[in-house]
């Protein structure tokens, strides 16, 4: 601010550098004052008693400084004010030592005791300040006292303090490395602080103190994950690439698998272009013999906790997760970053260019994922030329079969630009597009060759170059072309494309024997006239010439020969002599003359245009270093994957914190200080809605926390319950690992107290087999031996619609070996009540609850919308996911899976005319632009079916057809379980007596009378969660309908023998009685 | 990460300099004169410039360039983004009248973003919801490319620490969305609701993108005959400007620029209203049309006269449109409804919508 008025003042100066400008100077006074004089006044104004001159004082000198004027000379005289009481005066003043402190020592060191009072004031923000301006002193001699400093404001109350204790570590370090280890001690301390506030400048400290120090992040990592969202803007960059680099070093590729599975699979599970076969299947063989990948929960964790700042307004936040989720997520989650990118092409200029450089090297590796957004590419007459060449690069990443019909379109008018560099990227993207896509390669020399007439000559220039390029592909074919070529040599002025046409038609000469040795006899006429480059071509060509059709162009030969023995350039006359040597054969040159023909005129592989980004990815994306394409100093490497992951145990915490009262489940507990309202709400919401991530199969949890094992458990519950690869049984057996030997591991008492329970449950579970647990291990030992309800899922997909490619919650499967059979389950026992017990937390949570019922899963049922003879190759199926729509609680998640099994791409498949009756709401998916021939997408639509079973009418469009479609629920879907307790329960049903009950007796069948079997039958017919029982003979079980929310209860009595009797309590009436055939129905079948 | 930072004005004078490490002496910047005398136009001085020590990166605003000076590896965006928010505060500090107050002192609150203890005797809280149309319209009219990309500009007065929430009626346009740090990400998420503690005054609140499925209604069109005869010094230039799908609102403060060819000496037209300007030296013809009256559609019409004895242009120029359309957002985004929390007094709310042409190049 003391800089406005300079800044205002020059903005239409004109001075010249080194010039003094009294004149302007706000100091002087006067124009005829003396630098010395000038001073006088200033010194003076410091030493008075006001302030108000004080100030005015320092405001000036440091607008000298700001101009970049010496004001050394004052350091004694602003340096006594350093103790001022002013707080403006003091700020100045601290400005000023800052600049020139390191000049003057000496004196420096007058002022430091008052830094040390300051760093004992009891106000938060003077102990900061004071910190800061010591800890930018550079003078070697306070090290220690630096030091200490550091280390006492590290251990500071107020995170404020704390955090500038972060940001003076590198300080210190730049003065001294020697204090290093020191240092390390001070951050690893402040690592571990739970406050936003430190989160970005401690691992800013980290990443320039010892970056190699990966060991200090294991214990932080959770936490740092969970706080991200928190952290300040640029304290997240930081924070995310950092862990970037981290997660290279201790989890597995998530894309090492892919290729193997691809190779076993008859078919691609999806279509990512960009498939390396040739390393697919050298890695084939190795793969096999490796596990199956699970992802690490932990780097889930990170990616999920990312994700949703690429929605930040900070252009930096957004790139680091975009190279975050390229370095780091399965390919078929990388899509989601081409958004965002996309978006920020509308910001400044220099942040385009940074994005476009980022795009361009991604946009080699993973294609598909920009296609959809070419047009956002498309290059405007206004965009600066740098900005256009960077588009265009984009532009030819992208081309393939399909769009390049239209960039090629988009580029002729480019080529009609002003801007004549840009036009000659142009020709030269046309010249890279053609040879990339041999079907356009025709087309484009054609017009390529029509461009030889254009009136510039560096469009001209341009397209000989590429031209050249391109005949070398093919020359055989085109002789016309070099003929039209050699005719422009009249013409053409450039040098390099002079040299070009000389070249093809040397090279070529056979193409145009009539005309070769005309160019020859022109060319030797202007050869002194011509450049250097050009001369070089002539005698190359004179060479060929004389080697195929010595008659006629001997003596061009000799004569082009002589004129360049006698050029002023050095390599000319080499090249000349060294020529005349090999062609011309004498008694001296023996036996290399006899290979003259084989060393000019042999066949030269044609050159590959391809882009100047390839292969850019070995740099961070995102970088420095990856922009300019060369190390920067100070680049830390992103190291590859390991081959065995580390331990992963290494992030485990052992913390141990008081109990929550508001706790809900088992999500971070932490609700630190610093997190009042807004992220204390934030928290809630998620905990409310953790399924925001509908699209990637973690319908699970967000949060996890710290490093309890129920997020483990979480995590591989969810995420296989969603199809996903993970209910591999390792992961199970560590949780059980986990949940029995650490009891020291759980984080508050709240949750020990749930152990306990769950561990009694297990014991009681043990002797009576009465307990939910039964459930889950009852549905994987249904699903034969294997215990992997991914795979039961995987075998309800009918075989004609493989796990479709565009549903990304089955995606997860390209990561899936499908595991060894497994003798069953003890551990899938304990991980199911543990399951359960979560759902216990639960209360606010209904959805997690569908999704961690495994029996409910395991038991989905498709129903068909279309069969594949009605739609006409098209076959669509659905089925009820159970699990709640993302946007609209009220809404029934409804899968659809759409096969295209006809010989065309079926386009813009779509939801049209939904002609809902009254009330009911439908929530159309996206619309599928294409359905390659026997491919498979799986969209998700939503519909509020009003808690009634009438259908859902709609049509179902294609590009050209339209098909009538209906969904009708079966009453069990209409609802979703919710979790009470045996009280809560007995209390709502007490309630829901009379009308609202009905009941029916049964008698179960033979098959039906395990626990396991009864829990599931049920929660297959409905979507319902199981209530807690203390009596051994009767299940209870609970649900709120969607659309209103009205509690469903079912009991299910066993009396003696096979008799039992169901009992629905239900405000719907209609709902109850149809659910009480539904079950029975399922019960006796 | 940033070492020190020098201002550059437009004649290339340093005229003020910060450094946060051991100085660094000007004569850094010469790399950064180099640069820019290669790259003969200022928007085409590369952002990031390496030198054997250092490496500068700059930004260019206001005809300013803010050049940092940087030694190590850092993601260039993080200092880009920094640089261009330096220059918003500026632009907020030097242009607002209330110095001294302005400056951040929230680091210390649990909603950094807002400062405490804010009084207002009137409360109110103002939403322009603002439209911008990107297209390139090709010689025959039809539309090449067209997005809508939105805004949220708000400025909001309140007393004490209000909690608004703002719904949307059709929340599902919004395509791609990007928050001020205040909005609840997670709320918006699951409800589609903004929900949020604004900062004070003005501020953006969201910024969006519709989605590419919806077609971009384009309200205006343009009907040009631009041709330049072979061995003629004469051309003829003449466009129209019409409203195409306006919704039945009035097109205002409409503006055509053309960047015409090298070739062209000068421009005799006639414009049915507003006026034009043609500039012989950089050769830009603008025309300040104004409103559009769907009952007498402006015209500029007239004669191009061309550098004699060379060839015509073989490129036509681009057209590029500016115009405004008041209480339209074009996409059919509509608030439904803003709420506060946490305060108990009556706030006075208003929403304003526009449309404006974003980056709109008709090609001919």
């Amino acid at each position: 601010m003391a800089a406005s008025p300079a800044y205002g003042e020059e903005k239409g100066g004109s001075s010249s550098l080194g010039e003094p400008e009294y004149g302007h100077d706000p100091a002087s006074g006067g124009i005829f004052s003396s630098d010395y004089k000038r001073h006088d006044d200033l010194k003076e104004m410091l030493d008075s008693n006001k302030d108000s001159l004080k100030l005015e004082a320092m405001k000036r000198i440091v607008a000298m400084i700001a101009r970049g004027k010496n004001a050394s000379d004052l350091f004694p005289a602003v340096v006594k004010n350093v103790a001022c009481k002013n707080i403006e005066v003091k700020k100045l003043v601290y400005v000023y030592l800052v600049r020139y402190a390191e000049e003057q020592q000496d004196l420096a060191l007058l002022s430091i005791s008052t830094f040390q009072r300051g760093l004992k004031d009891p106000n938060q923000l003077i102990r900061a300040s004071a910190l800061r301006v010591l800890s930018s002193i550079r003078v070697p001699i306070i090290v220690p006292i630096m030091m200490l400093a550091i280390k006492e404001a590290a251990s500071d109350m107020s995170p404020y303090v704390r955090k500038t204790a972060a940001h003076a570590i590198p300080k210190l370090y730049s003065l001294d490395s020697d204090q290093k280890d020191q240092l390390i001690e001070v951050i690893e301390k402040l690592l571990a602080d739970k406050t936003t506030l430190v989160a970005g400048s401690v691992v800013m400290a980290f990443e320039e103190v010892c970056p190699e120090r990966i060991d200090l992040i294991h214990k932080n990592y959770r936490k740092l994950c969970n706080l991200l969202i928190d952290v300040e803007e640029w304290g997240q960059v930081v924070i995310i690439n950092m862990l970037t680099r981290y997660a290279r070093t201790q989890f597995l590729s998530p894309n090492q698998n892919e290729s193997l599975l691809e190779e076993s699979a008859e078919k691609a599970f999806y279509g990512s272009e960009e498939e390396d076969t040739k390393d697919a299947k050298a890695e084939a063989a190795s793969l096999a013999k490796r596990k199956p990948y699970v992802m690490d929960p932990d780097h889930r964790l990170l990616l999920r906790n990312t994700k949703p700042l690429l929605q930040s307004r900070n252009a930096a936040v957004v790139m680091a997760v975009a190279q975050l989720y390229f370095h780091l997520a399965p390919k078929a989650e990388v899509g989601v970053i081409a958004k965002a990118l996309v978006r920020l092409l509308r910001s400044h200029s220099e942040v385009q260019y940074v994005v476009l450089q980022n795009v361009a090297t991604m946009s080699i590796k993973r294609r598909g994922m920009f296609e959809p957004y070419l047009k956002s590419f498309y290059i405007r007459s206004t965009d600066p030329t740098q900005i256009k060449i960077l588009k265009l690069e984009v532009l030819t990443n992208l081309a393939n079969e399909t769009n390049i019909s239209t960039i090629l379109r988009e580029f002729q008018t480019y080529i009609r630009s002003m801007d004549k560099d840009f036009v000659a990227a142009t020709i030269q993207a046309i010249g890279r597009c053609a040879t990339n896509i041999g079907k356009v390669r025709d087309t484009c020399l054609n017009g390529l060759v029509q461009l030889l007439s254009n009136r510039d000559e560096l469009v001209v220039a341009e397209s000989v170059v590429v031209i050249k390029k391109l005949l070398q592909m093919q020359p055989a074919q085109h002789s016309e072309i070099i003929k039209h070529m050699a005719k422009l040599t009249d013409n053409i002025q450039v040098p390099m494309a002079r040299a070009s046409i000389l070249w093809l038609i040397g090279e070529y000469c056979e193409h145009v024997p009539k005309i070769a040795p005309d160019v020859l006899r022109k060319m030797a006429k202007s050869f002194t006239n011509e450049e250097d480059i050009v001369k070089l071509q002539v005698i190359n060509l004179a060479a060929k010439l004389y080697l195929t059709n010595s008659k006629q162009s001997k003596l061009l030969t000799q004569y082009v020969l002589n004129l360049a023995k006698y050029d002023q350039n050095y390599d000319i006359r080499d090249r000349a002599r060294f020529i005349r040597q090999l062609i011309v054969p004498t008694e001296k040159s023996g036996a290399l003359n006899k290979y003259a023909k084989k060393l000019f005129l042999a066949q030269k592989p044609a050159p590959i245009l391809e882009s100047s980004f390839k292969d850019r990815d070995h740099f961070q994306l995102g970088s420095l270093s990856h922009l300019l394409n060369a190390k920067a100093v100070g680049y830390q490497e992103l190291p590859d994957w390991p081959d065995e992951a580390p331990d992963p145990s290494v992030r485990n915490v052992e913390v141990r914190r008081a109990p929550q009262g508001a706790g809900v489940l088992g999500e971070p507990q932490k609700v630190p200080e610093w997190t009042k309202c807004t992220s204390r709400e934030k928290r809630k919401e998620k905990v409310e809605k953790p399924f925001y991530s509908d699209s990637e199969g973690e319908s699970g949890p967000t949060e996890s926390a710290d490093s309890e094992p129920e997020s483990a458990s979480e995590e591989s519950g969810s995420s296989s319950s969603s199809g996903s690869s993970s209910s591999g049984s390792e992961e199970e057996e560590e949780e059980e690992e986990e949940e029995e030997g650490s009891g020291e591991q759980s984080e508050d008492k709240e949750e020990e107290e749930e152990k306990r329970t769950k561990r009694k449950e297990k014991e009681g579970s043990r002797k009576a087999t009465s307990s939910e647990e039964a459930s889950a291990s009852e549905s994987s030992s249904s699903g034969s031996d294997s215990g992997s309800e991914a795979e039961a899922k995987q075998r309800k997909v009918p075989p004609s619609s493989k796990a479709g490619p565009k549903e990304i919650s089955l995606l997860d499967l390209d990561d899936f070996t499908p595991p060894p059979p497994q003798p069953v389950p003890s551990s899938s026992i304990v991980s199911t009540s543990l399951v359960t017990d979560l759902e216990g937390l639960m209360l606010t949570d209904t959805s997690l609850a569908p999704a961690l019922l495994s029996p409910a899963f395991g038991a989905v049922r498709t129903y068909e919308l279309l069969h594949r003879m009605a739609g006409e190759g098209l076959s669509v199926e659905y089925c009820f996911s159970r699990r709640p729509f993302p946007g609209d609680p009220h809404m029934v998640a409804v899968q659809i899976q759409i096969s295209n099994n006809t010989d065309a791409e079926v386009k813009s498949l779509r939801v049209s005319e939904p002609k809902p009756l009254s009330g009911m709401r439908i929530q159309e998916f996206p619309e599928i632009e294409r359905l390659a021939p026997g491919d498979t997408a799986s969209v998700v639509m939503g519909i509020d079916f009003c808690d009634s079973t009438q259908a859902a009418n709609f049509q179902l469009c294609t590009h050209t057809r339209h098909f009538y479609v209906s969904i009708q629920p079966p009453v069990g879907e209409l609802m979703a379980p919710i979790f009470m307790s045996e009280n809560e329960f007995k209390k709502e049903q007490g309630k829901l007596m009379g009308m609202s009950e009905i009941t029916e007796k049964l008698t179960l069948p033979e098959k039906c009378r395990s626990d396991h079997t009864i829990v599931q039958q049920v929660t297959s017919a409905a979507n319902v969660g199981r209530v807690p029982c203390g009596a051994d003979n009767e299940y209870r079980f609970a649900a709120k309908t969607v659309t209103s929310g009205s509690l469903v209860l079912i009991t299910l009595e066993r009396r003696e023998g096979t008799a039992a009797q169901l009992t629905v309590n239900s405000e719907k009436m209609v709902i109850g009685t149809m659910l009480v055939k539904d079950i029975v129905q399922a019960l006796v079948q | 990460m940033i070492h020190s930072l020098f201002l550059i004005n437009a004649s290339g004078d340093i005229f003020l300099e910060k450094h946060w490490k051991s100085v660094v002496s000007r004569s850094v910047c010469d790399y950064f004169f180099e640069a820019q005398e290669r790259a003969s136009e200022a928007e085409n001085v590369p952002p990031v410039i390496p030198t054997p020590h250092h490496y500068l990166l700059s930004v260019y605003r206001h005809k300013i360039f803010f050049v940092a000076v940087i030694q190590s590896e850092v993601p260039p965006l993080f200092v880009i983004e920094f640089l261009h928010r330096v220059v918003d505060t500026f632009q907020d500090y030097f242009g607002s009248t209330n110095v001294g107050d302005q400056l951040p002192t929230g680091q210390l609150s649990v909603v950094p973003w807002r400062r405490t203890g804010v009084k207002y005797t009137n409360n109110e809280a103002y939403f322009d919801v603002i439209e911008e149309i990107d297209a390139i319209i090709d010689k025959s009219g039809s539309t090449i490319t067209a997005e809508i990309q939105g805004v949220i500009d708000a400025c909001v007065k309140l007393t004490g620490m209000p909690d608004l929430t703002l719904s949307f009626m059709n929340p599902r346009l919004l395509d791609d969305v990007s928050f001020h740090p205040c909005v609840r990400f997670k709320r918006w998420e699951s409800e589609r609701i903004l929900s949020f503690i604004p900062p004070d005054g003005n501020f953006r609140l969201l910024s969006y993108h519709v989605s590419a499925q919806n077609l971009v209604a384009i309200p205006v069109y343009v009907k040009h005959n631009i041709s330049f005869r072979d061995n003629s010094s004469l051309g003829r230039f003449e466009i129209t400007v019409g409203p195409k799908q306006t919704m039945g609102k009035t097109v205002e403060g409409v503006m055509v620029t053309s960047q015409m060819p090298k070739g062209v000496l000068n421009m005799t037209l006639t414009p049915s209203q507003g006026t034009h300007i043609f500039d012989p030296v950089t050769k830009l013809l603008s025309w300040d049309v104004g409103k559009i009256n769907p009952q007498k559609l402006p015209s500029l019409k007239g004669s191009v006269s061309l550098q004699a004895g060379t060839s015509k242009p073989d490129e036509n120029p681009t057209i590029n449109l500016q115009f405004k359309i008041q209480q339209l957002a074009i996409s059919g985004l509509k608030v439904n409804r803003l709420d506060m929390y946490g305060e108990k007094y009556k706030p006075f709310k208003g929403i304003k919508y526009m449309t404006k042409a974003g980056k709109f190049q008709v090609r001919t």
